[in-house]
């Protein structure tokens, strides 16, 4: 899609190419990072009675910007204990993992990385491969505080995904389809045709889903939550246990692309949220492309919409970070295999009742 | 069963309630104030970095001597006769040429004791209280008005001066001696009673300073004041009446 058109555009492969897989990073993550990391420090501020970064530019908005700055003007410090080839790939792996879920995520309907047909799949597998760097990671900085963490996050990760693909595929049997693309377009139309409000058409099927659709929406939630390790699900980074987790010895730019995978990972999953439960791009209300007939304002509407959507569950995130305090290592593990497995079956069962009859 | 049921509910609706606070403090205006741009207001009597407003210090030392840990250091030298160094505020005159006035503020522990004694009330607490500095020897501030070398230069002065009195009363001594040993008497005690007027100068100037302070301190010291007092008055004109009682010696 995007690659078709920048192969008319450059009329050459490998630019298309390049150009397709480098844009949303340049043109999306990076930004969103930097309003991100500043929306997080304002928000906890705020919800804290405090003001947060206020003395680079007016109200602290280039705070991160001067962040970015210091990271890459930092040293890069590899101690000599470390096992410096894994050392090294782990936060690239980190971020390739997170970043290659964008290859998949439907920005509107004319910019999507790669139309699979399993996109969900596809991103719930590649994102795995952030469990190997973060255990990559934690292994070879040779620390006590970064393996545990990473043995927790390891744990964690693999846990929840199990609630997430259940969830996903009570969706997968309602639907019939796993590409993201599709989910997103079958949710056109007004937000009463959103999956959390039982899918489109006017059915008595749609009627009856509704409390199901909520409730998977509530567990793919919670579990996403701590598949990106936040809070409450952030003991990998436990910064009150564990210094701050596996990425306690890096520094740099290093340090910067876990963070960057970090925030990327948040959107991403908040993205996938969205776009399984909450319409993807499309505009609750319709679109005014279509009143003015100007049909090249429609992407951009979605784009509005879709990252307003990703935002604003990144923002409920944030705000669940700092309501919450840490759970612990076997309460985490009770909320996944005692409550959120189980009724992530229940749902998927009732669900697949309800389609079948 | 039913307790599972009850966790869920009561993890849902404390998460809610929860969330509910946390929204409703996104609202509440920071408690916080933006620290080096907007300063609380110090309480009344805040005690923090000291200073000396030397128009009115009249190099009593007393401010010195309350120090309970040094932290003041001065030195004085007696203005020439000529010399005119003014009043201070509340109307006491000046004598004493200050000629190093240096508070280590990194040893105060702002106890404010060097505050009272001080008879012109010169010597007070700012709500200055950002004075860190790179190196130690910053924190040593310096208040005496005079510039180094005329610190010097009131030193010799004085010295000049004392070493021209002491000529002149030796000449007088001489003098008196000549005379004594012309009217050929029997006590040859003279020279000994020198160096007992010479001493108490140091004493006198001391003693002059703190008679002035108000009664804040203890009765015998006043009682030793007064005394002193008493003492150092013909210490005013020293150079004319040590000439006088050379004389009537």
């Amino acid at each position: 899609m995007i690659y078709d058109f920048f192969y008319n555009l450059t009329g050459s492969q490998i630019l298309a190419y390049i150009i397709g897989s480098l844009l949303p990073l340049f043109a999306f993550i990076l930004p969103f990072a930097l309003v991100a990391v500043l929306l997080e420090r304002k928000v906890s501020a705020h919800m804290q009675d405090r003001l947060g970064p206020m003395r680079v530019g007016y109200h602290g908005i280039l705070q991160t910007v001067a962040d970015i700055l210091k990271l890459i003007q930092k040293e890069d410090i590899v101690a000599s204990p470390n096992d410096k080839p894994l050392f090294n790939i782990a936060p690239v792996l980190v971020f390739a993992g997170s970043y290659t879920a964008f290859a998949a995520i439907p920005f509107t309907s004319a910019f999507i990385g790669s139309n699979i047909d399993l996109g969900i799949i596809f991103i719930i597998a590649i994102t795995g491969l952030v469990v190997a760097g973060i255990l990559m990671a934690g292994w070879a900085s040779n620390n006590k505080y970064t393996l545990l963490g990473a043995m927790r996050s390891a744990a964690q990760i693999i846990s929840y995904e199990i609630p997430t693909i259940l969830v996903v595929l009570s969706l997968i049997m309602i639907t019939g389809t796993a590409s993201l693309n599709k989910l997103s377009e079958m949710q056109t139309g007004h937000f009463w045709h959103w999956m959390i409000l039982g899918g489109p058409g006017l059915s008595l099927q749609k009627f009856i889903l509704i409390p199901f659709m909520i409730i998977g929406f509530l567990i793919i939630y919670i579990s996403t939550l701590a598949e990106v390790n936040r809070t409450p699900f952030d003991i990998p980074e436990a910064e009150s246990e564990l210094v701050s987790g596996y990425h306690t010895e890096y520094s740099g730019m290093k340090f910067a692309m876990f963070f960057l995978a970090e925030y990327a990972n948040m959107f991403a999953v908040s993205a996938i949220v969205a776009a399984l439960f909450l319409g993807g791009y499309q505009s609750p209300f319709g679109y005014l492309g279509n009143t003015f007939h100007l049909p090249w304002l429609i992407p951009i509407e979605q784009f509005f919409w879709f990252t307003f959507k990703g935002v604003f569950l990144v923002v409920v995130q944030m705000w669940l970070r700092w309501t919450l305090p840490r759970l612990r290592v076997d309460q985490l593990m009770a909320v996944c295999w005692k409550y959120l497995i189980p009724i992530a079956f229940v749902n998927l069962l009732i669900v697949g009742l309800i389609t079948v009859l | 069963m039913s307790q599972y049921f009850k966790n869920i509910w009561s993890a849902i609706s404390t998460i809610s309630i929860g969330m509910k606070v946390t929204f409703k403090h996104l609202f509440v205006p920071a408690v916080t104030i933006q620290y080096p741009d907007v300063k609380l207001e110090l309480p009344e009597r805040e005690r923090n970095r000291l200073y000396v407003n030397m128009d009115d210090c009249i190099g009593c030392d007393q401010c010195s001597r309350a120090c309970p840990v040094n932290c003041i250091e001065i030195e004085t030298v007696k203005s020439l006769p000529e010399e005119d160094l003014g009043k201070t505020s509340n109307g006491k005159k000046k004598a004493l040429w200050v000629t190093k006035f240096d508070i280590d503020i990194a040893k105060c522990c702002f106890c404010q004791l060097c505050v009272f004694p001080c008879p012109t009330e010169c010597i007070y607490m700012t709500d200055v209280y950002e004075f860190s500095e790179f190196k130690r020897d910053n924190l040593i501030y310096d208040y005496a008005t005079l510039s180094p070398e005329e610190r010097v230069q009131k030193k010799l002065n004085y010295e000049k001066f004392e070493a021209q009195k002491a000529a002149e009363k030796a000449a007088a001594a001489a003098a008196a001696a000549a005379a004594k040993a012309k009217a050929q008497e029997s006590k040859p005690a003279t020279p000994e009673s020198k160096p007992e007027n010479k001493e108490p100068n140091a004493e006198k100037k001391e003693g002059k300073v703190e008679a002035k302070e108000p009664k804040s301190e203890g009765k015998t010291l006043n009682q030793e004041n007064k005394t002193d007092k008493a003492e150092s008055k013909p210490a005013d004109n020293e150079s004319k009446t040590d000439n006088q009682e050379d004389k009537t010696d």
